[in-house]
């Protein structure tokens, strides 16, 4: 009977040992020193700054470096303002290049064909799919969009469409809006 | 197309009482014909759904308020000619000063509606016709099939359990069975007066294995080999997190959103694109296309994650970033999201995403495994030097089109007599590449 005992313990042993492999917390480390780091890491938690997160946003007047200030406001008179006035600062040879265009294409791809597909026809794989509906044609005439207002939407967001400024760069954005431009050209040849 | 063939067929009849058969033939061909005939006649909502979807239901849903008002039985709160007017230019509409039409401003400003200049009338009317029909059940039939399709697949899983428990039970029963035989027979052949032959007493096996010098030194050997083997392969995984799959404060499904939608890892996970870091969204990304979807399409709930699950999942996003679906505005009240890191590397190893993701050109699945089927993420890839040491010596450099490399291609290329070089071969694999 004692043998069974012995068994017994073994096993336990065992099934203590394989059940401390938990799947939902982190294997041990050797030495844990040198794992974790001693300076604060993206979207830790700390206390050395009041809300208690690593992540702070920029101190209000002042703008990031690779940042510049943009004109127009978020409302409906800067919306038509940037639609008349706003012009892509680029030069007139870069912003139709090759390699500018073929930029906006591969962002626009990764964030906006999602939903206005990849003619930009409104008929993303999210429409298709019905998950996000009425999204407009480029081509469509109540909008009759303009360089201006593709960029101030994508720097803002309009209605249903979020703002994409922390997803693109302002360069990015005036790619994206060239390409979207050179888009509504095609879908109104067509 | 069955419902405009229907009220065809019943105006045709009317008509043509006298020849049936002509009527019903003249009903197909109609039904056949161009819609614009349904049109003329009467509102057609199948038609109207489709413009609905195409153009309004961007800023509209029939029943709840979204950009712009809920649009269900809209017929009955403005006079047709008014709303003719207000879809093709409610901004004109709003400054020729008509009172409903200031008041919708005031309400829902500064959104404007978009000018539907293209829209016929008739048009209008369809799309009218669509928002005054009553509002469908939801359809259970449609939740009830995918459930039964769901529990079918798990079905055949308590199955094989409930099998093997039945073995077992099996089994348990016929171990004690033999053993009450043997009990029993022995009693019998007690009573009966039989005699065991009486057992020798030997020497205990353990006994004669410990004194059999050559017996005892294999099995030492073996034993030493033996747990050498598993303790180094134990201290092996120390450290290394493949597997690693905690719960994440918000279930967010890797397979729905990457997979079933197709969006790329990129639209969420950005700074991959230009740092060092691939970076965990945002919640204004999630609400990127959250605003219009609060709740999920039935099909989309499955037997181990029901419909009334992934709902409850979007509150906990609404509330977090606070976002008030009733009057579809943001109430300034958030709170963070604590989400669960899975892959990290030790602080010891220096790793930049942009680096493999801009450059590099690798798709985020070599290290990542296969995210968009994942529905709970978890750690695919060991992350550990000898699985990035063995890419580096293996992957190619994507020098086409990048003026950076031309100069080291040609020198290295001749040195070591390749056309294409690797990345160890560029010095992916010396020491203070990533030690440092």
């Amino acid at each position: 009977m004692r043998v069974f005992v012995k068994i017994g313990i073994v096993l336990g042993v065992v099934a203590l040992v394989a059940s401390c492999q938990n799947k939902s917390t982190p294997n041990y480390q050797y030495m844990p020193d040198m794992y974790e780091p001693v300076g604060y890491e993206t979207y830790q938690e700390t206390r050395a700054f009041r809300n208690g997160k690593e992540g702070q946003l920029p101190v209000e007047g002042t703008i990031a470096r690779g940042h510049k200030p943009y004109d127009y406001p978020n409302t409906l008179e800067g919306y038509n303002e940037a639609k008349l006035n706003l012009k892509n600062p680029t030069d007139s040879v870069t912003a139709v290049s090759e390699d500018y265009l073929k930029n906006g294409e591969e962002l626009f791809n990764i964030y906006c064909a999602v939903c206005h597909g990849d003619k930009g026809d409104g008929q993303g794989v999210l429409a298709e799919r019905e998950k996000i509906l009425g999204v407009p044609s480029y081509d469509d005439a109540g909008r009759a969009i303009t360089e201006g207002s593709v960029y101030h939407v994508i720097r803002y967001g309009l209605n249903a469409m979020g703002s994409y400024a922390n997803q693109l760069n302002e360069e990015e954005r005036w790619q994206v809006t060239e390409y979207v431009m050179t888009l509504k050209e095609d879908l109104e040849n067509k | 197309m069955i419902e405009n063939t229907y009220s065809n067929m019943k105006k045709v009849i009317c008509r043509n009482s006298t020849s049936r058969i002509l009527g019903i033939g003249l009903a197909l061909l109609l039904s056949f014909s161009s819609s614009l005939f349904a049109q003329d006649q009467e509102a057609d909502p199948a038609a109207g759904k489709t413009l609905f979807n195409t153009y309004c239901a961007a800023c509209h849903h029939l029943d709840r308020r979204m950009t712009g008002p809920a649009l269900r039985g809209v017929g009955d709160k403005h006079d047709t000619e008014w709303l003719y007017a207000w879809i093709k230019n409610s901004q004109a509409l709003i400054k020729s000063g008509d009172k409903e039409a200031v008041k919708l401003w005031d309400e829902y400003k500064p959104s404007v509606m978009t000018a539907f200049p293209q829209l016929s009338d008739a048009d209008i009317d369809n799309i009218i016709a669509y928002t005054m029909q009553p509002k469908s059940e939801p359809k259970v039939a449609d939740t009830g099939g995918a459930a039964q399709g769901g529990g079918a697949s798990g079905g055949s899983g308590v199955g094989n359990e409930l099998i093997l428990g039945g073995l077992i039970l099996v089994f348990g029963v016929l171990v004690v069975m033999l053993f009450l035989v043997n009990k029993t027979l022995r009693r019998i052949a007690e009573a009966n007066g039989v005699e065991y032959p009486e057992k020798e007493k030997g020497l205990p096996l353990w006994k004669a294995f410990v004194q059999n010098q050559f017996l005892m030194l294999v099995s030492a050997i073996v034993l030493l080999l033996g747990s050498g083997y598993f303790a180094f392969g134990y201290m092996m995984q120390i450290g290394v997190d493949q597997g690693y799959q905690p719960v994440q404060p918000i279930h967010f499904s890797h397979k729905i959103h990457a997979g079933d939608n197709g969006i790329d890892c990129k639209y969420c996970h950005s700074s991959a694109r230009v740092s060092k870091t691939s970076g965990i969204p945002s919640l204004n990304v999630c609400m990127n296309c959250h605003k219009s979807i609060p709740e999920v399409a039935p099909e989309t709930g499955t037997a181990e994650y029901s419909k009334e699950f992934y709902d409850g999942e979007i509150a906990k996003l609404y509330k977090a970033v606070g976002w008030d679906v009733a009057t579809q505005d943001y109430t300034g009240k958030t709170e963070p999201v604590k989400w669960v890191r899975i892959h990290n590397l030790p602080d010891f190893a220096y790793f930049n995403h942009s680096q493999h993701v801009t450059v590099g050109r690798i798709a985020c699945q070599e290290c990542h495994g296969p995210v968009q089927e994942m529905e709970i993420l978890h750690q695919d890839a060991p992350l550990t030097m000898g699985w990035c040491i063995n890419c580096h010596r293996e992957t190619n450099v994507k020098m086409e089109g990048n003026e950076y490399y031309t100069k080291i291609h040609e020198e290295l290329s001749k040195k070591y007599g390749v056309e294409e070089l690797t990345v160890a071969q560029l010095g992916g694999i010396e020491c203070a590449k990533c030690h440092y």
